[in-house]
């Protein structure tokens, strides 16, 4: 991949930041080998100023890389890193004015958090009296303004990472670079504290790479999430078009929760067990596919209710795709079904062989052995061609 | 030396607190009874018999000075050997472990071998390497004593590498530095502000035992023909054997002071400890007196 081509993804780069606003950060087919392993290879993302971007994919995928090599920490062999214009490969890390929260605790322990928080600047030569005060209100933008004088040992892993986030945000950095930073965190700190990075975030308007491995995370926070895989992005884009329309049979598995049930691709649609469902990539190739149909995209009706059309029945040769109302469900047996808090989900035993799981509602109920009829939403769904 | 003995609570298979005292007891023993029996010397009133403190107080009274002038000579010299031992520790060895741990960490066995290596090597076959390479170090810079601290660099490696690698085991480097580096630190700034603060106790646990070690040393200086306390006090025990040995036990104190002052540094400071291990290569405090 060329350089110079705009990723297809990106929309057009808004020409100029505003001042105070962000910075436009863009990565250009940016490689990087370890040895003979690819970490990274042709490598684009453009970052809108003031957008956070959440760079999501599973471990080994390459997103510390990207990171680090925006960051400086590690070089690049190929391709450009750009921040609002400027070809920045050739700075050391000191000097390309980036805040970063790292993975693991990373403050510096004989100081004290509002050293911490005072080191960027007084890096940067700014009057004491000044330092301090800005370092006040950064840890008063992290809700830590009462514990200026305590130490890192004396302070909670989130609180910890507070202070690292105010330490990373008080020089008023281009870029905001978060390495996963809530992962050592238990569930309930790391929901308050990634609300908490996000309004922050969107308060100074600051242009954010958030790295993690957990999607409700990305999606969550992010205005837009980029999904990588062995090196690459595979597609970037809002959370919504991320998880609706997943360009990939990956993405659609990794983002949120699929079934994956064999088909056979025909004339642009997939065929389930006889029920014909749109394809995402209507220009597939015919033949025998896995097909990826999202949990809730089902849903479960009790057996012999009215409208559940015994479709199953039917001969599996109905062609009229889509437009046959008798094309949309599969009659079943209830395997197990657990509780969830907000919902509940429910694995059926498909009488045509196969399981499925089917998220619903609390309030509906069914029991282990119960005869249900599964119904296909008919959301275009993705199709990976079986080997 | 009791610091090992703190660690012991909790350790699942700890010897019992009998065998704990038996241990530390036989052990006691036999570092006490020398250093005991050079007391007990120095207090004998010659054929007599009967203890004063009359040799302890005409030392002191008279200082040295006259027979004794070329042991203040030598004490220079060994002072003067510490301070340069210790500057190449701090000079070659810490920026050296710090790049390699932080920038080839493929490197650390590599360095850690070459470090502890000296520790198997007898003083004289060092010497026997070092007679040829000191012969050529004459011709250029002359034969001071000075050149000596060459020598003790090397013989102090193992014990100031473990005193610092385990400091360097306890902290973060490479995450501080890079975080540091973000900040807006070049390497200067990284260095000082960040890991030398963070490895402060390391670094002073590695220099005073490496001047511990300097104070006792005879083999090497005596070999090479050079003077230094431990071979001045070998010349004076010649002449006068109370007074070395005085000597002796004096400098053992001093070495004895440093090592608590290196206890001290890991329980001292605001943040709590982290486990600095103390090195099994204090009890060479002593250094090798003849
Ligand atoms: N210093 C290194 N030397 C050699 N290989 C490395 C190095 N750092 C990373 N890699 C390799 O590069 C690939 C990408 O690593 P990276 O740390 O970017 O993954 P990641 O997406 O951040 O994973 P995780 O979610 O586990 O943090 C991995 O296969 C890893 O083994
Ligand atoms: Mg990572």
């Amino acid at each position: 991949m060329s350089h110079t081509e705009t990723p297809s993804a990106q929309p057009t780069a808004r020409p100029t930041a505003q001042p105070g606003t962000g910075s436009v950060v863009v990565f250009a087919g940016v490689a990087k080998r370890y040895g003979t392993h690819l970490a990274l290879t042709a490598f684009d993302l453009t970052l809108q100023a003031g957008e956070l971007v959440a760079l999501l994919g599973p471990s080994g995928s390459g997103k510390t890389t990207a990171l680090r090599v925006l960051a400086g920490l590690e070089s690049t062999d190929d391709g450009r890193i750009l921040i609002n214009g400027d070809d920045v490969s050739g700075l050391p890390t000191s000097r390309r004015d980036m805040g970063m929260v790292f993975q693991s605790y990373s403050l510096f322990p004989h100081l004290s958090a509002g050293e911490n928080v005072e080191f960027g600047l007084r890096m940067r030569r700014v009057p004491a009296a000044e330092r301090r005060e800005r370092a006040a209100a950064a840890l008063a933008l992290v809700g830590l303004d009462a514990h200026y004088g305590r130490f890192a040992h004396e302070l909670s892993g989130g609180q910890q990472q507070r202070v690292a986030l105010a330490r990373a945000l008080v020089t008023r950095p281009r870029v905001l670079l978060l390495d996963e930073p809530l992962s050592a965190l238990d569930a309930k700190v790391r929901v308050q504290l990634r609300d908490e990075i996000r309004r922050i975030q969107t308060e100074l308007g600051i242009t954010t790479l958030f790295v993690t491995h957990d999607q409700d995370e990305a999606l969550a926070v992010a205005d837009r999430v980029a999904v990588m895989r062995d090196g690459r992005i595979e597609q970037v884009g809002t959370p919504e078009e991320l998880y609706t329309r997943p360009a990939t049979p990956f993405i659609a598995d990794f983002v949120g929760l699929s079934n994956r049930l064999p088909g056979v691709v025909r004339h642009g649609f997939a065929r389930v067990h006889g029920v014909v469902l749109p394809l995402l990539d209507p220009s597939h190739a015919d033949g025998p596919v896995r097909v990826y149909v999202r949990q809730e995209d089902l849903t479960l009706v009790p057996a012999g209710q009215p409208g559940d059309a015994s479709s199953n029945t039917s001969p599996a040769g109905t062609s009229l795709a889509g437009t046959s109302p008798a094309g949309t469900s599969l009659a079943g047996t209830v395997l197990l079904s657990s509780f969830l808090g907000s919902l509940r989900r429910t694995s059926v035993q498909l009488d045509q062989g196969g399981t499925v799981v089917v998220q619903h509602d609390v309030r509906d109920r069914h029991e282990p052995g119960a005869a249900v009829v599964v119904r296909f939403a008919g959301a275009p769904v993705p199709v990976e061609a079986a080997i | 030396m009791t610091a090992g003995i703190g660690t012991a609570r909790g350790v699942a298979h700890a010897p019992g607190r009998l065998t704990r005292m038996l241990i530390l007891g036989g052990v006691g023993l036999v570092f006490a009874v020398p250093i005991l029996a050079m007391i007990e010397f120095t207090l004998r009133r010659g054929l007599v018999g009967g203890y004063d403190f009359q040799r302890w107080i005409e030392l002191f009274q008279n200082g040295l000075t006259g027979e004794y002038a070329p042991i203040l000579a030598a004490l220079v010299n060994s002072v003067g050997l510490a301070v340069g031992t210790v500057a190449i520790v701090l000079v070659l060895l810490v920026p050296t472990m710090l790049l390699v741990h932080i920038r080839f960490p493929r490197l650390r066995r590599t360095l850690e071998i070459l470090c502890i290596l000296p520790i198997s090597i007898p003083a004289i076959v060092l010497v026997v390497g070092l007679a040829p390479v000191f012969s050529v170090l004459a011709r250029y810079v002359g034969s001071g004593v000075w050149t000596l601290a060459f020598a003790y660099g090397i013989t102090v490696l193992p014990f100031a590498y473990r005193a610092i690698q385990s400091n360097l085991d306890g902290v973060d480097v490479r995450t501080l530095s890079e975080a540091a580096r973000t900040l807006g630190a070049g390497w200067a700034g990284v260095l000082l502000r960040v890991l030398v603060p963070n490895l402060r106790r390391g670094i002073l646990a590695g220099a005073f035992i490496a001047v511990a070690v300097v104070l006792g040393e005879f083999t090497i200086a005596s070999l090479l023909s050079r003077v230094n306390l431990q071979t001045a006090l070998v010349v004076v025990s010649k002449n006068d054997p109370y007074s070395a040995v005085i000597l002796s036990l004096l400098a053992l104190f001093v070495a004895f002071l440093l090592l608590l002052a290196i206890g001290r540094l890991g329980t001292e400071r605001r943040r709590p400890a982290r486990a600095f291990t103390p090195t099994p290569t204090t009890s060479t405090s002593g250094g090798d007196q003849s």
